[in-house]
């Protein structure tokens, strides 16, 4: 009797009702994790070289099969989009999307770090955990249909990328970018509760869905929360995708930290920063969007320009390529600013077209760094396409893929954005974005000059460069997508398309 | 038979991609070899195509060629597709042709050099951009030739990146022609934006030529103003020609193909190409095209007079033809700025290719006042030289005589001041091409005064000599004893002996004469005709115009004659040297003024910024071992500093939105 009673109250607590295929990507990142974990702390041997690689790409790799089978079950005309978890996660084109960028952002960067740990003598499962337990919370990130789980996926990504950054505590610089990306990671978190909190006081709700029913069914007398809150949670996002003025934290850390994590950082953490600005911006505040445009337009400004700017001035590549990386983030915020389907899904074309070139980009920087990650500077690539031709040939489309030379994806990349602010009547930004572009142009350039005019007695050879299995097939798969995508980008544009994100009510 | 269009810019892509991937193995001369053969077959694949255009009625010959879909965006669609038709098979047949011969050419100019399957290598891709640029069917794909032909042009002038003078020279180019591209970006998208397509014509006659008659008046003035950006960059206009001269550093074959010949005429293409927007503008925009053309001819000409590097005076002269071109587009004259781009295209590579073989005749000498009597050693390339030069001095019946009058013609009937202008060029273009051709193929041998005079010359006239000794492929002329000129081997004087014939015989394309023998007019007839303005002007007037150019360009080579044939007899005119040499120095004041104050101006803003970085945020590079205890002492707090400064401004912003 008691038992059943009791039984019967159990059965009376609220669970909300979980589609477990719906989050089998996230689970089947967290699970692996998990599995990395029990493999290295059951086992007494060092496992096969690579085991650990591996597990993560093939992880990544059923993550995005995952992805597919949803993607096909949300773009199917009856079935569409939902919501799960009790509306705190939203199931659409766009979070699909930003699975597979997420994804492969882990899958890329593992490959670069499996042979990177071995030369920097870490050899271990750690790296990968923090990984794919960061991805994962990248991935709650784009798919959150709460502030709050905005937040916690925040926090899973930012929390597993410190320990990442620091990862090499051989190396002062890494363990400082550890430190200082930790405590600028702290002090803008605390922004964006700040501004979850307004937010909250303006709507009454933390629930994306509830929060634009709100908007769109009342007129808020007073708005100065309101926008109080977008102005805080601007700066959380802000920070997460090195927007000027919230930037100053990236050159530091992306040169600091050990280049595969880098690559990572640019990947992946920048592509959730971008999914969670342009879910809770473009699609929830849409009906404000008069109000937080102007600002996106200065600090889409701000970042070109200081971003191209600042790179030229730079002798260390991998501290250039971070300042690209915020001219990029730059770029995107062009199409965010337009607010339009179009500048969604231009945005959406930048970002996995980007995630392919900036991977590649560091992967490059990785192995050519040599041991102890040292080698950074414009001279260790002087003479490159006399050491390792493929090698420079590989880094020359990265690099015309970020200066946005026709036929490769990066072009369209820049099209796109460039062609969704024209429409949206953005000309100065249009105009600024490819005057940025030319400026940039030329720093790009100075590296592929550095590689292949560079006179063979005088420069003393830079170091030897080894390029191993995992990060020759990593660099293999963006400079193939970055020029198939360059020649043949119809698919791709088609999926951008489709994966504008959707704002549903806790309801459904 | 026209289906064989696409043969024309794929066989030279894959000449590129064969010698990219076996270029080091096939070596010398196997690559160049290679390279020749992919443009000669292109230039055939040309000649098949032209036939089978040739074979459609003329209000039929155009033909669109559909590779694939490339950029689908919403209701913008570009296709990768070729446009077939009388003015784009004119391109391609002197583009493959001329560039065939240069090909050959360089098999032996390039003879022992270090880079010789790379410098094919970018040649085919020359040619492969340049026949995207001139048979794409949009804006954008002539876009993607037009960076193409860009680049290569870029990696050709610093080809031997070695010598400091060439890689600047090489910057300088890259740094003007993206000044250039910016205004056919905004060209473009201007296009787009008011046209809703960039693509020339389309079946379905959505084509933005197609419909320009509807643009208002501001509109097409601003498209064709930016797009003429554009084109002064690629072709060297006032005031963005800069680079050119600059870009002589290359080696010549580079100068004759690219610098002479192809790709700094795509300007005039692209302006006779959008002439149906040129002609919906307003008045003043056709004339603001003709000025600039008209202006540059005359300064360009003025400069080459007083030009001691023999490739500079082919520099400025082509410049100052070039100003020609756009002379005649100005005045709505189409035929005749593309008449005069293909006989320019002979003359001007016979020219260039002749000096090259001179340069390489002489040892990379280059200074005409250490040549002097080369007729005698090297008969085939003085004969050809005289050839060209009789071309290009405008006398009868060698080609140039025909396309210039044609565009001092259009010239007179559109305003006089400008025929004044085009005729004074024309008698200083005689002038400064007959001295070239006394001061290097007569008058008494001077190639052994080389070392002699060269201190001398290093105080007197440091850019000549920089230039001489630094071109020289890394042997310093001073060095080795006076060399005695010789002829080059065949593959260098054939091309030479082929392009004298075409510069004999070019003016025979389009005759003055009667309607039936102006065979390039009629050619071009069904692309031009809505646009083309034709001179109002009696028989008698044409005539007369006619002689008065033939009695400037002959009056211009008496003048040389006088100057620099009987001078050499009697003694040397220090104030005429003198007069030289201010010339070159106000040249070299003019522009090394405001180019270096620009050069500082940018290094103090690197110095600024450099520094401001480095102190400002406090960079990693200077920590050094102490990098903790830089973060404890508070770099982080300026870090912080900002993002709270940057939050500050953003909520600044929404408070005063929201009105508190």
């Amino acid at each position: 009797m008691t038992a059943a009673l009791l039984f019967a109250q159990v059965e009376k607590v609220a669970t909300p009702k979980l589609d477990w295929a719906a989050t089998a990507p996230l689970l089947i990142l967290c699970g692996a994790a998990l599995l990395l974990l029990l493999i290295s702390s059951l086992t007494t041997s060092r496992p096969a070289r690579g085991t650990y690689a591996v597990i993560t790409v093939l992880a990544s790799a059923f993550a995005i099969g995952t992805a597919g089978v949803l993607w096909a079950r949300v773009t199917d005309a009856e079935r569409g989009a939902f919501t799960t978890a009790a509306g705190a996660l939203t199931v659409d084109g766009f979070s699909v999307f930003f699975i597979v960028v997420i994804s492969l952002g882990i899958a890329l960067s593992a490959l670069l770090a499996d042979d990177y740990l071995r030369r920097e003598n870490l050899d271990g499962p750690e790296l990968y955990v923090l990984m794919l337990l960061s991805g994962a919370g990248g991935i709650v990130m784009a798919m959150a249909n709460d502030l709050i789980v905005v937040f916690l996926g925040l926090e899973t990504l930012s929390i597993a990328l410190y320990v990442m950054a620091g990862f090499n505590r051989r190396r002062a610089e890494s363990r400082e970018s550890a430190m200082k990306y930790f405590v600028l990671g702290a002090f803008s978190s605390a922004f964006l509760l700040y501004g979850i909190a307004f937010i909250y006081g303006a709507t009454g709700s933390t629930n994306l869905g509830d929060i634009a029913g709100f908007l769109n069914a009342n007129t808020l007398e007073h708005t100065g929360l309101l926008l109080g809150g977008f102005a805080l949670l601007l700066v959380g996002f802000g920070f997460k995708a090195s927007a000027v003025p919230f930037h100053v934290w990236t050159p530091d850390v992306y040169q600091g930290a050990p280049t595969p994590v880098t690559a990572f950082m640019a990947s992946a953490s920048k592509a959730a920063a971008f999914a969670a600005l342009l879910r809770v911006f473009v699609s929830t505040f849409a009906e404000y969007r008069l109000d937080w445009q102007p600002l996106i337009w200065g600090i889409a400004v701000l970042t070109l320009v200081v971003g191209s700017v600042l790179a030229i001035v730079q002798t260390d590549v991998k501290r250039m390529m971070a300042y690209s990386s915020i001219s990029h983030a730059g770029f995107i915020l062009v199409g965010v600013q337009a607010a339009t389907a179009q500048g969604v899904s231009a945005a959406l074309f930048y970002v996995l077209s980007y995630t392919f070139m900036i991977v590649g980009t560091f992967g490059v920087a990785t192995l050519v760094s040599g041991k102890g990650d040292e080698h950074h500077g414009l001279e260790a690539y002087r003479g490159l396409s006399r050491r390792r031709p493929g090698l420079a040939l590989t880094f020359t489309v990265f690099l015309l893929a970020q200066a946005g030379v026709p036929l490769t994806s990066g072009f369209l990349a820049k099209f796109y954005v460039i062609g969704a602010a024209v429409d949206a009547h953005s000309y100065a930004l249009a105009l600024i974005a490819m005057l940025s572009s030319v400026v940039s142009a030329f720093l790009y350039l100075r590296i592929v000059v550095a590689m292949y005019m560079t006179d063979e007695e005088g420069a003393e050879p830079g170091p030897r460069v080894r390029v191993p299995l995992g990060a020759g097939v990593a660099l293999g798969l963006a400079v193939a997508f970055t020029v198939v995508v360059g020649i043949l980008p119809q698919q791709v544009v088609h999926w951008a398309d489709r994966a504008i994100p959707v704002v549903l009510a806790s309801g459904r | 038979m026209l289906s064989a269009v696409w043969l024309i810019p794929a066989l030279p892509l894959l000449g590129a991609l064969l010698l990219l991937v076996f270029g080091r193995k096939l070596g010398e001369p196997w690559s160049g070899v290679l390279a020749t053969l992919m443009v000669a077959g292109s230039f055939v694949a040309g000649v098949v195509t032209f036939l089978g255009l040739l074979d459609r009625p003329a209000e039929e010959r155009q033909f669109l060629f559909h590779v694939f879909d490339w950029l689908p965006v919403g209701g913008f669609n570009v296709d990768i597709g070729f446009l077939v038709d009388p003015l784009s098979m004119t391109m391609v047949l002197f583009v493959t042709g001329v560039g065939a011969l240069i090909h050959l050419y360089s098999i032996g100019y390039m003879h022992g050099d270090r880079g010789y399957p790379r410098f094919f290598l970018y040649l085919n891709l020359f040619a492969f951009s340049m026949l995207m640029l001139v048979l794409g069917d949009n804006l954008l794909v002539t876009f993607l030739g037009w960076e193409g032909v860009g680049a290569c042009s870029y990696f050709l002038i610093s080809f031997w990146f070695e010598k400091m003078p060439n890689a600047v020279a090489g910057k300088k180019a890259f740094v003007t022609n993206r000044i250039g591209d910016w205004g056919y970006m905004l060209g473009m998208f201007l296009t787009f934006t008011t046209l809703g397509s960039i693509t020339y014509f389309a079946k379905d006659g959505s084509g933005f030529l197609q419909h320009a008659s509807g643009l208002t008046g501001v509109t097409a003035t601003a498209i064709a103003l930016l797009l003429f950006v554009g084109a002064a960059g690629k072709s060297a206009q006032l005031p963005l020609y800069v680079w050119l001269p600059d870009a002589m550093a290359g080696p010549t074959p580079v100068s004759a193909l690219i610098h002479a010949a192809t790709m700094v005429t795509s300007g005039v293409y692209l302006m006779v190409r959008v002439s149906p927007v040129l002609a919906q503008s307003y008045h003043w925009a056709p004339q603001v095209i003709a000025w600039i053309g008209a202006i540059t001819a005359l300064f360009a000409a003025t400069v080459a007079v007083s030009q001691r590097d023999i490739k500079k005076v082919l520099a400025y002269s082509t410049v100052s033809q070039l100003g020609y071109m756009f002379l005649a587009v100005g005045s709505g004259a189409y035929v005749a700025a593309i008449f005069h781009m293909v006989t320019h295209a002979f003359f001007k590579a016979l020219l260039f290719l002749g000096s090259g073989s001179v340069i390489h005749g002489m040892h990379d000498e280059q200074d005409m006042r250490f040549m002097g009597a080369l007729r005698k050693l090297m008969p085939i390339t003085a004969s050809t030289f005289i050839v060209g030069w009789l071309a290009i001095a405008g006398v009868p019946p060698f080609a140039g005589f025909w396309s210039k009058d044609e565009i001092l013609l259009s010239a007179w009937g559109n305003n006089k001041a400008l025929w004044a202008i085009g005729l004074v060029t024309a008698l200083l273009t005689a002038y400064y091409m007959s001295r070239q051709v006394f001061m290097v193929f007569f008058g008494e041998p001077r190639w052994d005064q080389a070392h002699h005079v060269a201190g001398e010359a290093e105080q007197s006239a440091a850019a000549v000599d920089d230039e001489r000794t630094d071109v020289a492929h890394g042997v310093a002329v001073d060095e080795h004893p006076a060399p005695t000129p010789h002829e080059s081997p065949w593959t260098m004087w054939v091309p030479l002996v082929v392009l004298a014939v075409l510069a004999v015989l070019g003016g025979g394309l389009n005759l003055p004469f009667n309607h039936d023998v102006s065979f390039l007019a009629n050619w071009l007839e069904p692309v031009v005709h809505a646009t083309e303005v034709v001179p109002d002007v009696a028989t008698a007037t044409k005539v007369g115009l006619a002689v008065v150019a033939i009695i400037a360009a002959l009056a211009g080579i008496a003048l040389a004659a006088a100057v620099y044939l009987k001078q050499r007899v009697r003694a040397v005119e220090p104030e005429l040297l003198l007069h030289a040499y201010h010339y070159d120095d106000a040249l070299a004041a003019f522009f090394g003024g405001p180019g270096e104050a620009l050069a500082e101006g940018t290094a103090m803003a690197d110095k600024l910024v450099i520094d401001g970085a480095v102190n400002g945020a406090g960079t990693l590079v200077r920590a050094g071992g102490s990098r903790l205890r830089v973060v404890q002492t508070g770099y982080v707090r300026n870090y912080a500093l900002g993002i709270a400064g940057g939050a500050v401004l953003a909520l600044g912003w929404f408070l005063v939105r929201a009105g508190l």
